[in-house]
């Protein structure tokens, strides 16, 4: 592998909830993301794994840490600078219902982004674009006087891959891309950014709490958890040789689709209640299960990062 | 295994602007006493229709029954007027809905939700059923329950809410419990939870479960039988073992292969189902998986295959199975 694109160094994201309680939503995390790589985030609701997504798009400011991209600190860029550092840095959302303008049509919304960066000289070579980017994700081209309504869950979520695509970016944070969809469309996404990626090179940061899905796409997995990353490794490693006593209650909740390791599966049950990310004004931390204000992450073999 | 619901011949329509949406066009199972039986299906299979149905819980219009029986106990459950069903809901039959956030009353304490039921059908005093409330609570696996029984939905996350829902659904000990989705909402870990407070309920009170869902790995883990819909009809049924070791019908194995396998490699390619469901209002003459299907024939598009029996509890419709089409695949 060659030169990391991304670094993340101590970032951490507080929120303010008023009447002294923070929400430490991202508490000190580190890792950087080769060029062409996809490292998978994993967690469940809560572990702060989207609000990091989001801070390193630098959709939020920080509370602390840098994140480098290309070696160029992100955080001290003036907002010009920042718009263009956005050509390179792109993100596909969730839920494809809501993140398109439904008063669009597909034309308008990709061309807005080629709108914003002057990336479409004239109206001719706007569609032309639009129309390729189209033909990329695998949508009809004539589909693009259409409106977000017409098309189905799985197509619109082509139309959200198209849109991130249409600046040429180096780098996609994908949010959940494929939690709203059904099983069988799943799979047809996934092989779309895929092929992407081995086409024009991409890097992904790929955020999901499918832990299957994210084994099969990625190729390190970071596991979360209030705030933290807890355990980094090779996917195939994390999941054949998980360390850190959250990973493998996560890796032994997921259930396979197959009767007979169900049957004779030994689930790790974790008390739901015993954690959350508020801290209160006196200081007095929610019970922190695994020890994590007084951890750091340590190398056990070459690659496998766990919170020690 | 004596059956306790029996779903025959179930056709349910929607009336919207363009026409007729026939969501459910047939469909036939039936479920034993102390079974769990999983209806899996992408959106708009007609999965939650059929389970919505036998509790009749759609609102007519715009929906339409347009044919069939639910027997439930030797009765016909749509041959019941609204006032008779209310003594079968919640007594008789239970459900847990998908989303335990916002199918808890926000303004009502979590106790006074479950003891209406218990004062309703069972005619407990207040007394009792708040006894009788806190007991659930209590095993559904709620610590502090005299306490908790007092909060607001809001105070609790949401696999404990997933836990009340069972909790308000088993309080009178139903014969059969309906889960649609009971936990696509939550996290794996809290999803966990949930399936195993379901199985230790199930074994204490013998209640028969239709679970639904689109998870096949909750579906392995919980099921005894297994019910594909696809397109409102039912392609195919059997046990567990029967379903993911020899699944019959393309849309299953297909439903199977474009799964990632967390014990499996990751190098091998996900195999997807190309193409969407068919529309609804214009159902497919033939088969309705025939436009997405590899092995689709001629005689797919034409006519809609036949249920196959391939053993007292596996059956598939697909006419790959029919003895004519195994000359024609091998010639």
């Amino acid at each position: 592998m060659s030169q990391p694109l991304i670094e993340v160094e101590g970032l951490k994201k507080y929120f303010n909830l008023g009447r002294g309680n923070i929400l430490k939503a991202v508490n000190g995390i580190d890792f950087s993301i080769n060029e062409g790589e996809t490292l998978g985030v994993v967690g469940e609701s809560g572990c702060g794994k989207s609000t990091a997504g989001r801070t390193i798009l630098r959709l939020y400011e920080p509370t602390a840490g840098s994140v480098r991209f290309n070696g160029t600190d992100i955080y001290k860029l003036s907002p010009s600078k920042m718009k263009a550092m956005r050509r390179d840095m792109q993100m596909i959302f969730q839920d494809p219902y809501a993140s398109l303008n439904p008063r669009f049509t597909v034309t308008d919304i990709i061309g807005e982004a080629l709108d914003i960066h002057n990336m479409a000289g004239s109206r001719k070579e706007r569609k032309k674009r639009v129309e390729e980017l189209l033909d990329l994700v695998g949508l009809n081209p004539d589909h693009a006087t259409r409106y977000p309504h017409e098309f189905s869950g799985g197509q619109r979520q082509r139309i959200g891959i198209a849109r991130a695509l249409a600046v040429n970016p180096k780098f996609i944070i994908c949010d959940e891309p494929i939690s709203a969809l059904d099983v069988s469309i799943q799979a047809q996404v996934v092989n779309l950014l895929q092929d992407l990626q081995k086409r024009l090179g991409l890097t992904y940061l790929f955020i999901a709490h499918d832990l299957s899905m994210v084994k099969h796409i990625s190729d390190r997995v970071a596991v979360m958890y209030m705030g933290r990353v807890v355990e980094l490794a090779p996917s195939e490693e994390l999941y054949a040789n998980p360390l850190h006593a959250y990973t493998k209650t996560l890796l032994s909740a997921i259930p396979v689709p197959d009767p007979e390791i169900e049957a004779n599966k030994k689930h790790i049950l974790l008390n739901d209640e015993a954690a959350g990310p508020i801290h209160s004004k006196d200081g007095a931390p929610s019970q922190d299960l695994f020890n994590l204000d007084n951890s750091q992450l340590v190398e056990v073999s070459k690659g496998h990062w766990v919170a020690m | 295994m004596e059956p306790i619901l029996e779903v025959k011949d179930l056709h349910v329509s929607f009336s919207v602007r363009g026409g007729e949406v026939k969501a459910v066009r047939g469909v036939n199972f039936t479920v034993g006493r102390g079974e769990t039986i999983a209806i899996v299906g992408e959106s708009g299979s007609g999965k939650s229709v059929t389970a919505q149905t036998i509790m009749r819980l759609i609102p007519s219009p715009p929906s339409m029954i347009k044919q069939g029986e639910i027997i439930f106990n030797g009765q016909n459950l749509l041959a019941k007027s609204n006032k008779d069903m209310e003594a079968v809901r919640g007594k008789d039959i239970g459900m847990i809905f998908q989303d335990p956030m916002t199918s808890l009353n926000p303004t009502i304490k979590v106790g006074k939700q479950i003891t209406e039921g218990l004062i309703k059908h069972q005619n407990l005093s207040a007394a009792d059923a708040k006894k009788r409330g806190v007991e659930m609570l209590k095993l559904v696996g709620i610590k502090n329950a005299e306490a908790r029984f007092n909060q607001y939905p809001h105070e609790f996350s949401g696999g404990m809410r997933q836990r009340v829902m069972i909790a308000i659904a088993l309080s009178c000990q139903p014969a059969l419990l309906i889960a649609d989705e009971p936990t696509t909402a939550l996290d794996v870990t809290i999803q966990a939870q949930i399936i195993s407070v379901m199985k230790d309920m199930q074994q204490r009170f013998g209640t028969s479960i239709i679970m639904i869902t689109h998870d096949l790995g909750v579906v392995a883990g919980m099921a005894d039988r297994v019910m594909v819909m696809y397109a409102g009809e039912v392609v195919e049924t059997g046990t567990s073992m029967e379903i993911f070791k020899n699944p019959q019908h393309p849309y299953t194995r297909g439903l199977l292969r474009s799964l990632p396998r967390i014990d499996q490699r990751k190098d091998e390619p996900l195999v997807p189902i190309i193409g969407t469901p068919p529309d609804l209002i214009k159902p497919p003459i033939g088969c309705p998986f025939a436009a997405r299907c590899d092995h689709a024939m001629s005689v797919c598009e034409k006519i809609d295959p036949a249920a196959t029996h391939l053993s007292d509890t596996h059956m598939s419709r697909c006419w790959l199975l029919h003895p004519m089409a195994q000359e024609v695949t091998t010639s």
